[in-house]
């Protein structure tokens, strides 16, 4: 009877989640690690192209799945290194997890950085927390092509010394004489000979031209409302302030709805937006 | 009548009888075929058999936060308004499996669950209802990624819409421009296009092939061609139902409420919302679903189930362990925001589309176009204070 008969499907299936292995796991502080995952090879190409700002949804079988951003590549074949805060139940089973088991992963998925587009410009960096891990691709890429920008400034404010997120690379970027880094932290103990305060002094303080200037920045929200603000003090235009939002996301391409901000899917439209494209968002409470 | 010759293209008229056989027609095709009908004292959806099932002489009385059936004045087979539920359920399932996994050795394997789809004939979409559908249709199949459960139960679908004769009390479809006449019979969405008349012997219905499908459907019927008679007693029965319309939209909604998102207008309906999210439940364009991931016991096997979710709960803004929209305010505001205005940025037009359930069927009898007047209102005041 053709009542229940199944009929062909369209071809492509957005929920279909492929097994990606664990290659490496590491502790980067008390509650944060990163997991470098690799593809199977019918993943390999679409990972291998994924722009700086994306993100994957990890799922953890019979667990749940959660986005988490590309925080880094490691080396070919599409690997791709994924840094998590473990916060829920998904992202604790995540933290569980070892060198050789297997996570699902989509994507991946959204809007990234406008790496191209700001060729030409000096860009300013600004990150608060585990918001540098979707930066972090993002000042890499323009190091691999350094030529093609002005100044590059990163500035990175986190809640205390141990909780500076790659000090490593922000060790390596700061050497580079043609790479300008500053970090703070909230608050230290004696031995932090670094500064203290809010990113928003960093912005006030650091040399920008204003109209050469594209900013980028991801952080708390409470960050970002003040570091933009910081930012137009400066003089920098909101068409040239990009950040990365969140949201609670099921699908990760624009289906169910759930990570809608005011008139943006901000799975699909953002995760990283132009300021100017979305003026309520810092104005308008519980949007 | 029945055996009378009509051309093969163009209208004809429809007695009860010849509506029984297109039901049968479709059913010996192998449709279901879903239709109106009374149940527990209200009117819903559901497989039915014949013309029969219909509720005849039926018809309802809907104001905010209420609903009653009773015996109308006619035999009339379509003589209500929208009935309890739209038509969504029945292309966008509310509760489903969308994959099952299994551990193997060293990883686990993902597969689909294939959707038990079969060819469905919606019987009786009202117009308000039939924009719904093309609404969720672009939402679904014409916004970038294609849910291809969507698509699949959609393209199995045939609709026979029924243009509206009589409006309930919470009506505004005439404001939203989605009814209750059905002005662009090719490109509606529907294969039919059926407009019920009453007349001494009983109830008419004015059939119009809206596609080939459709057509087809109605050479194999026995009708007679409409004349100028018919199409003007059916075209009258459709003033009716505009003259009489219970509500009305403001024209200017989507600019007032997208500029109206701080205004302390929501935290006066918040003070009267239940959040219980009935609104969204019944209303035939929301989308918003949530999925579930589980597990059995022995955890050698997983699924997925994706299931109809609400933006009232807490749950659905939930963020590192909080909600975004904690407040009642912030949650009915993105419902009405999302419907009214963040809908035309994201589909070039309104998600709402005047059926009146979420009016209808809100225990508290909270009224979508009174809040959108309430916020016109006090935003007129404020500029004449200032």
């Amino acid at each position: 009877m053709a009542i229940t008969a199944p009929l062909p499907l369209p071809a492509s299936n957005p929920w279909q989640t492929s097994p990606w292995r664990i290659s490496h796991v590491r502790r980067e502080l008390a509650d944060t690690f990163t997991l470098t995952l690799d593809p199977p090879a019918d993943a390999a190409d679409a990972a291998a192209a994924f722009q700086p700002g994306q993100f994957n949804m990890l799922y953890v079988f019979g667990c749940g799945e959660v986005p988490v951003s590309i925080s880094g590549t490691a080396g070919e074949g599409g690997r791709l290194k994924h840094t998590i805060r473990a916060v829920g139940a998904v992202t604790g089973a995540l933290q569980r997890l070892r060198a050789g088991d297997v996570v699902g992963v989509r994507g991946p998925f959204g809007a990234g950085w406008p790496i191209d587009d700001a060729a030409g410009s000096d860009v300013v960096i600004v990150a608060g927390g585990i918001g540098l891990a979707p930066l972090r691709p993002a000042v890499e890429a323009i190091l691999h092509a350094r030529e093609r920008y002005g100044r590059f400034i990163v500035l990175y404010g986190a809640r205390s010394p141990e909780d500076i997120l790659f000090a490593r690379d922000l060790g390596r970027w700061s050497s580079r004489l043609d790479t300008f880094v500053d970090v703070t932290v909230d608050r230290a103990a004696g031995a932090w000979r670094g500064n203290v305060g809010l990113v928003t002094a960093l912005i006030a303080r650091v040399g920008l031209e204003a109209e050469h200037t594209v900013a980028f920045l991801c952080g708390p929200e409470a960050m970002m409302r003040f570091a933009v603000g910081a930012l137009a003090k400066r003089g920098v235009e909101a068409s040239r302030t990009y950040l990365s939002l969140e949201r609670n996301m099921k699908c990760g391409v624009g289906l169910c709805g759930r990570c809608q901000l005011a008139g943006h899917f901000v799975c699909r439209d953002g995760p990283v937006f132009r300021l100017d494209r979305i003026p309520n968002v810092f104005q308008v409470r519980e949007l | 009548m029945a055996g009378a010759t009509r051309p093969d293209d163009g209208a004809c008229v429809l007695d009860t009888g010849a509506l029984e056989q297109l039901i049968e027609l479709l059913r010996a095709d192998g449709y279901r075929v879903v239709g109106p009908q009374v149940t527990d004292g209200a009117i819903v959806l559901g497989t039915i058999a014949g013309a029969g099932d219909l509720p005849a002489g039926i018809t309802d009385d809907q104001e905010p936060g209420r609903y009653r059936l009773r015996q109308g004045t006619s035999q009339a087979l379509f003589g209500y308004a929208a009935p309890a539920q739209g038509w969504k359920r029945f292309l966008f399932a509310p509760d489903e499996t969308l994959w099952r996994a299994e551990r193997t050795d060293g990883g686990f394997r993902c597969e689909e669950e294939p959707p038990a789809i079969g060819r469905t004939a919606l019987l009786g979409v009202r117009p308000c209802d039939l924009r719904a559908v093309d609404i969720l249709d672009q939402v679904f199949t014409r916004s970038g990624v294609v849910d291809r459960r969507y698509q699949a139960r959609r393209a199995a679908a045939l609709i026979i819409a029924v243009e509206c004769t009589q409006a309930g009390g919470t009506c505004f479809c005439a404001s939203m421009g989605a009814g209750p006449d059905i002005a662009d019979a090719a490109n509606c969405g529907a294969d039919i296009i059926l407009t019920e008349f009453l007349v001494d012997a009983g109830p008419l219905l004015l059939a119009r092939p809206a596609s080939a499908r459709g057509a087809e459907l109605l050479a194999g019927v026995p009708g007679w061609r409409a004349g100028a008679a018919d199409c003007e007693a059916a075209a009258e029965a459709v003033k009716g139902a505009a003259r009489s319309m219970g509500r009305q939209m403001p024209a200017d909604v989507a600019t007032l409420v997208g500029r109206s998102l701080d205004h302390p207008h929501w935290a006066d309906v918040a003070a009267r919302c239940l959040g219980c999210g009935t609104c969204t439940a019944v209303c035939p364009t929301c989308f918003c679903s949530t999925v579930e991931d589980s597990t059995d016991l022995a955890g050698t096997t997983a699924e997925r189930r994706r299931r109809w979710d609400s933006c009232f709960t807490l749950d659905f803004s939930t963020l590192h362990g909080g909600p975004i929209r904690s407040s009642g305010a912030a949650r009915y505001r993105q419902w009405l925001a999302h419907k009214l205005a963040h809908w035309w940025e994201q589909f070039g037009r309104s998600g709402c589309v005047g059926c009146g359930r979420c009016i209808t069927w809100c225990p508290v009898g909270i009224d979508i176009t009174a809040e959108a007047r309430a916020l016109a209102e006090r935003e007129g005041r404020t500029d004449a204070n200032h």
